[in-house]
C-alpha cells in the first residue's frame, strides 16, 4: 500500500542522512562552559529562599545565578508576564528552575548543581482545575485574585430554548489528556557573546522572534542588541515557543554574566519536568437533533487545564470557541470555555491547538446521534456539515474558497471502503477471537492565526550578479520542510531550477518579525510572503527592461528565459546583468498580509479565519476481548490542502500528524499525580514505535486556494486532530463500548 | 546546512585530558580507525565517547535510557544503543556509526539515498539511528518484508514521519541493494 511518490525535495536532506547536519547540541566553541538548571523540589511552595554558596565554591564552577542576578525581567510570557525564567519568591509547579549552574564542563555543572539548597514553606497544590474554580480555593494563579485564566463565549440564537424542542438530545461528557509533544531533539542553546557587542543565540526552537523577546526581557536589553539565528531544529510540533526560548535566555543570562560561550542542553527528563504540554480538555456536549438528523441546537461547556502559568491558553481556548460545532452547522449554539490555573506543569502550544480536544466530543456525538436516530454516519455528517456558500456557527458566510468537507469525506469512503466494512463491524460479538471495527471523522480548520492576532509575514529575494538566487523569510524550519517549500515556490515563480536557488539562514538580524511559525501558516504565510517576493521582483525586473522587453505586464519568467511569448526575449542570467548595468538591484522584499478577519468577544460571532482545510480520516481497529488491546490495521486520509508544492513532504506531514493522534489516542499518558509526572521519559511515557502502526493511504485534494498567494493552505495540524475521534468510533464498532476518556482504556470485563 | 568541520571536531572537549598515568584500558575501531583508549574513557558510555572525545555528533541523545533508538550504531555488524553501551565493553570491537556510512569519496551509502529519495527525512533527528538500524537489518536480512522492517525498526523512535515512508525507504534500499 506505499504510495507512489514523486522524489522529495528537501534542501536539508543530505546534510541530515550524513550526521553533519548541526543541532544546537552539536555545536562546540573555543572555551564554551557549561550550564545545567535546577530545579525545585516543590509542587507548590512560598517564601523561596536558594543558597548556591556551596554550590559557587565546587570545582570547576564559574557562576550560580538565581532570579536576584537577573538584569532584565524574571518573568515573561506571550500573553501575561507570569513564567518565571528563574523561580523568584513562589513555586507554582514542579518544573521551575531555582537556580542555574555553570561549570567548564556539564559534568562539573551537574556536580555544583546538586549542592544548591532550597529553603521554602510547602503548600499543598491544586492540581484539580474544577477543584481550582470552586469558590473559596487557595489563589495560585500568579498576580490574580482567582484561578480563572481564561474564559470564552459563544452565543447563536437561543440554545436553551431550541434545546428543549428537539426531538433527541444527546447528553455526554469527554475528556481528553495532557500529551507531551516528545519531539526527538530535547532542547538545547548555546549563547555567544560576539565582539560587536551583540549577543548571539544559536538553538532548539521553534520561533526566533518569540525567543528574542524572552532572552532581551530577561537580560533587559534592546531587541537590536540580540541575534537569533537559525538553528537545525529536531522537531518541534507547537512545542518549542516558551521553554525553549527560556532555555536560550539562560544561556544568555549565563554567556553575558560570564563574557563566554555558554551551552545549555536538557536532558529528557528536564524536558518533560519543565516543557509544556498539551491542554487537558473536560467537554460536555448536549446537542439536540430532528428526527432527520439535523441538528438544531448546541449548549456546550468546556473546562481546560492552563496549569502553573497563562502561555497561549487564551489563543488555543479561541480555536476551541470558534471550532466547537466541529465542521457542522449548528442554528442555536451556547458554548462557554473557562481554563484554570494550577499547581500542573502548565500547558500551552501544541500541533491541533484546541481542536483535537473538540473534535474527539463532537465526532462521537455525530456517531452516538445517528446510531440512535437510525441513521448512518455519513447521512447525518452530509447533513450537518457546512456548505458551500452557507454559514458556519459564528456567522461567517464560506463563499471565498472551495468547502471540499463532502468531496474529502467521500474520498476517505471510497479509498477506504468504508460503507462494506462498517456493514461487518463485530459490535461486540467476537469472530475469530478477535474484534473488528471501523470509524471515521471530519473536521474544518481554519487556516494560520485567525482572529486571535495580527497575521502577516515577509521573504526576501536577493539575486546575485551571477543569476543564482538567495532567499529568505520569516518562517523558520522545525524540520517539517518549510524551507523547501520556499525554495519550490520562488523557482516556479521565476521558472527557475530549484538549484538555483539557496535558502539562506535566517537571522532576527535580517528580515522583520514575520510571526511564529505555528497554526499551520508556515506554507500559506511564509510560502505566500515568498511568491509576493517574487512577483515584486519579476514586476521590477519587467519594469526596468522595457525597452528591451516591451510591455512589462506581457513579460513572463518561464523555463530559464524572461519575455514576453512571441516577442524579444533574455535568459534569466542576460536579465539580471542588465539589472546591474543599469545600477537596480534585482532585490526584492514581499509582504503577505492575511485578508481581514472579525471577532466579537461577547457573542462569539465573526469571520474568524480567512480561509479552512477539510479533512477526513478513518481508521480501522481490531480488539482482543481478552486484553482489551486496541491494534490499529489501517489508517486513511483525505485533506484539501488547496495545493501540495513538495507533495512527499505534504504526505510525510499528513503521516507524522496521525501517528501523533493515534498516540494520543491509545498510548501517551503522562500519569500527573499531585503536581508531579509519573512518566517523565521515553521509556515510560510510551509514543508509537514503528510496530504499532499499520500501512497509512493520504489522498491529497487540491482546490487551490484563491485567499493563498499560492493556492496553498497547510497540512501540519489538520493531520492530527481527527483521528482519536476516528479510532474511537472504530473501537466503539468493534466492541459497543463508547470511549470518552483519552487515552482509551478498554477493560476486558467489559468486553466479556 | 551545517557541515560539521574538522575543526568543529578537534573542539570536543576530551572529558579528562592531561590526566593521570591510568594508562591505557585497549582500543577499537570507529569507522575504519584505530582508536586507543585511556581508561578514563572506557568508562564513559560510547555516546558520549563518540560525541564528546571524538566530536562525531551525528550520534544522537534522545533520551539516555535506551527508549528512542537515536544514538544507534553498528557494533560489529549489530544495531546497538550506544547511550546504554561503556566504552569498555566495545573495546576491540568494530564501530560504525552514521559518519562512517558513506563512501571515502563522500557518495551516499544506498541507504542514505533512499532515505532522501523517499522523503523519510524530516527533523532528521532520528534519521541517524534509523540509518544504522536500517543497516543493521540489511546486513542479516537484504530482503525484509514491510512487517519485517517495522519490527526491526522498533527500536527507533520518529515523532516527525509516522513511519511510513522510512518503511518506503528501507524497501527501496534493499531493493536498490540487491540490484
Ligand atoms: S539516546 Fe540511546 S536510546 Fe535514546
Ligand atoms: S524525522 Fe524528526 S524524529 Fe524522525
Amino acid at each position: 500500500m506505499a504510495n507512489e511518490t514523486k522524489s522529495a525535495f528537501r534542501n536539508d536532506a543530505r546534510a541530515k542522512v550524513r550526521g553533519r547536519a548541526l543541532y544546537a547540541d552539536d555545536i562546540r566553541l573555543p572555551d564554551m562552559a557549561h550550564a545545567v538548571p535546577v530545579y525545585t523540589r516543590f509542587v507548590r511552595a512560598r517564601n523561596l529562599r536558594v543558597d548556591v554558596s556551596a554550590a559557587r565554591a565546587a570545582p570547576g564552577v564559574l557562576g550560580v545565578f538565581t532570579a536576584a542576578d537577573v538584569p532584565g525581567q524574571v518573568r515573561f510570557g506571550q500573553i501575561v508576564r507570569d513564567y518565571p525564567m528563574l523561580a523568584e519568591g513562589t513555586i507554582q509547579c514542579e518544573g521551575e528552575v531555582i537556580a542555574l549552574a555553570v561549570a567548564e564542563t556539564r559534568r562539573q555543572a551537574l556536580a555544583a548543581a546538586a549542592l544548591v539548597v532550597e529553603h521554602a514553606e510547602e503548600l499543598p497544590p491544586v492540581t484539580d482545575p474544577e477543584e481550582a474554580l470552586a469558590p473559596g480555593a487557595p489563589v495560585v494563579r500568579w498576580g490574580g485574585d482567582d484561578n480563572l485564566a481564561n474564559r470564552g463565549r459563544v452565543r447563536r440564537g437561543d440554545a436553551a430554548a431550541a434545546l428543549a424542542s428537539c426531538d433527541l438530545v444527546v447528553d455526554e461528557t469527554f475528556s481528553t489528556q495532557a500529551v507531551e509533544h516528545a519531539y526527538m531533539e530535547p532542547e538545547s542553546a548555546v549563547a555567544i557573546p560576539r565582539p560587536d557587542g551583540i549577543l548571539e543565540i544559536r538553538g532548539s526552537m521553534q520561533h526566533p522572534f518569540s525567543t528574542r523577546r524572552f532572552v532581551a526581557a530577561l537580560l533587559g536589553v534592546s531587541l537590536a542588541e540580540v541575534e537569533v539565528v537559525g538553528t537545525t531544529a529536531g522537531g518541534g510540533f507547537g512545542g518549542k515557543d516558551d521553554t525553549a526560548a527560556i532555555v536560550c535566555a539562560r544561556a544568555a543570562l549565563a554567556a553575558r554574566k560570564l563574557g563566554r560561550p555558554v551551552k545549555l542542553t536538557y536532558d529528557r527528563e528536564w524536558s518533560f519536568r519543565e516543557s509544556y504540554k498539551r491542554h487537558p480538555y473536560r467537554l460536555r456536549y448536549r446537542v439536540g437533533f430532528s428526527k432527520d438528523g439535523t441538528a438544531r441546537a448546541a449548549e456546550i461547556d468546556m473546562l481546560c487545564d492552563s496549569g502553573a502559568y497563562t502561555s497561549v491558553t487564551p489563543w488555543v481556548n479561541w480555536r476551541s470557541t470558534a471550532q466547537c460545532c466541529g465542521p457542522y452547522y449548528v442554528d442555536a449554539v451556547r458554548m462557554d470555555i473557562r481554563a484554570a490555573a494550577t499547581n500542573n506543569v502548565f500547558t500551552g502550544a501544541m500541533r491541533g491547538f484546541g481542536a483535537p480536544q473538540v473534535n474527539f466530543a463532537v465526532e462521537q456525538v455525530m456517531d452516538i446521534a445517528a446510531e440512535r436516530l437510525g441513521l448512518s454516519p455519513l447521512e447525518i455528517r452530509r447533513k450537518n456539515m457546512v456548505k458551500q456558500d452557507g454559514l458556519t456557527i459564528t456567522g461567517q458566510r464560506l463563499d471565498t474558497h472551495v468547502v471540499s468537507l463532502g468531496q474529502v469525506m467521500d474520498t476517505v469512503v471510497r479509498d477506504s471502503g468504508y460503507e462494506a466494512k462498517l456493514a461487518r463491524c463485530s459490535r461486540g460479538k467476537a469472530e475469530d477471537g478477535r474484534l473488528y471495527g471501523i470509524g471515521l471523522a471530519i473536521s474544518y480548520r481554519g487556516s494560520s492565526l485567525g482572529a486571535e492576532g495580527l497575521d502577516y509575514c515577509s521573504a526576501v529575494v536577493n539575486v546575485q550578479a551571477d543569476g543564482s538566487v538567495l532567499l529568505d523569510a520569516a518562517i523558520h524550519e522545525n524540520g517539517q520542510g518549510a524551507e523547501s517549500v520556499q525554495m519550490l515556490i520562488l523557482a516556479r515563480e521565476l521558472g527557475l531550477p530549484v538549484e538555483r536557488i539557496r535558502r539562506q539562514w535566517s537571522s532576527t538580524s535580517r528580515i522583520p518579525d514575520g510571526g511564529t511559525t505555528v497554526a499551520t501558516r508556515g506554507t500559506i504565510m511564509g510560502g505566500g510572503a515568498v511568491a509576493q517576493a517574487a512577483r515584486e521582483l519579476k514586476r521590477l525586473m519587467a519594469e526596468t527592461l522595457a525597452d528591451e522587453l516591451g510591455d512589462p505586464k506581457a513579460v513572463r519568467f518561464e523555463g530559464g528565459r524572461v519575455g514576453a511569448p512571441g516577442g524579444p526575449s533574455l535568459s534569466w542570467e542576460e536579465a539580471v546583468s542588465r539589472m546591474y548595468d543599469r545600477r537596480i538591484y534585482p532585490y526584492a522584499f514581499g509582504t503577505f498580509r492575511a485578508p481581514p478577519v472579525s471577532w466579537d468577544e461577547h457573542t462569539g460571532q465573526g469571520d474568524a479565519y480567512f480561509t479552512y482545510v477539510y479533512s477526513c480520516q478513518a481508521a480501522e481497529v481490531s480488539v482482543d476481548p481478552a486484553t482489551g488491546r486496541v491494534q490499529l490495521l489501517a489508517l486513511w486520509a483525505a485533506h484539501d490542502v488547496g495545493r501540495a508544492i513538495n507533495p512527499p513532504m505534504t504526505l510525510g506531514q499528513a503521516y507524522g500528524g496521525m501517528v501523533q493522534a493515534a498516540g494520543m489516542a491509545l498510548m501517551e499518558d503522562l500519569a500527573p499525580e499531585g503536581g508531579r509526572l509519573g512518566n517523565r521519559n521515553l521509556d515510560r511515557y510510551k509514543i508509537p514505535r514503528a510496530r504499532d502502526i499499520p500501512e497509512m493511504r493520504c489522498t491529497l485534494v487540491e482546490n487551490p486556494d484563491p485567499n493563498s498567494p499560492t493556492g496553498a493552505k497547510g497540512i501540519g495540524e489538520p493531520a492530527i486532530e481527527l483521528l482519536a475521534p476516528a479510532i474511537a468510533n472504530a473501537v466503539y464498532n468493534a466492541t459497543g463500548i463508547r470511549c470518552r476518556d483519552l487515552p482509551i482504556r478498554l477493560d476486558p470485563e467489559a468486553l466479556k | 546546512m551545517n557541515e560539521a568541520t574538522p575543526a568543529n571536531a578537534a573542539a570536543g572537549n576530551p572529558p579528562a585530558a592531561g590526566t593521570s598515568a591510568a594508562g591505557l584500558a585497549g582500543a577499537l575501531t570507529v569507522n575504519g580507525i584505530r582508536r586507543q583508549v585511556r581508561q578514563e574513557e572506557a568508562e564513559l558510555t560510547l555516546l558520549e565517547y563518540l560525541r564528546e572525545v571524538l566530536g562525531l555528533t551525528g550520534t544522537k541523545n534522545g533520551c539516555a535510557v535506551g527508549a528512542c533508538g537515536s544514538c544507534t550504531v553498528v557494533v560489529n555488524g549489530q544495531g546497538r544503543r550506544s547511550c546504554k553501551t561503556r566504552v569498555s565493553e566495545v573495546l576491540g570491537k568494530d564501530v560504525v556509526t552514521i559518519e562512517g556510512l558513506e563512501g571515502r569519496d563522500g557518495s551516499l551509502h544506498p541507504i542514505q539515498q533512499s532515505f532522501i529519495d523517499a522523503g523519510a527525512i524530516q527533523c532528521g533527528f532520528c534519521t541517524p539511528g534509523m540509518v544504522m538500524s536500517a543497516y543493521a537489518l540489511l546486513l542479516r536480512d537484504p530482503s525484509p518484508d514491510r512487517t519485517a522492517i517495522r519490527t526491526a525498526l522498533s527500536g527507533n523512535l520518529c515523532r516527525c514521519t509516522g513511519y511510513q515512508q522510512i518503511v518506503d525507504a528501507v524497501e527501496l534500499a534493499a531493493a536498490r541493494m540487491r540490484g
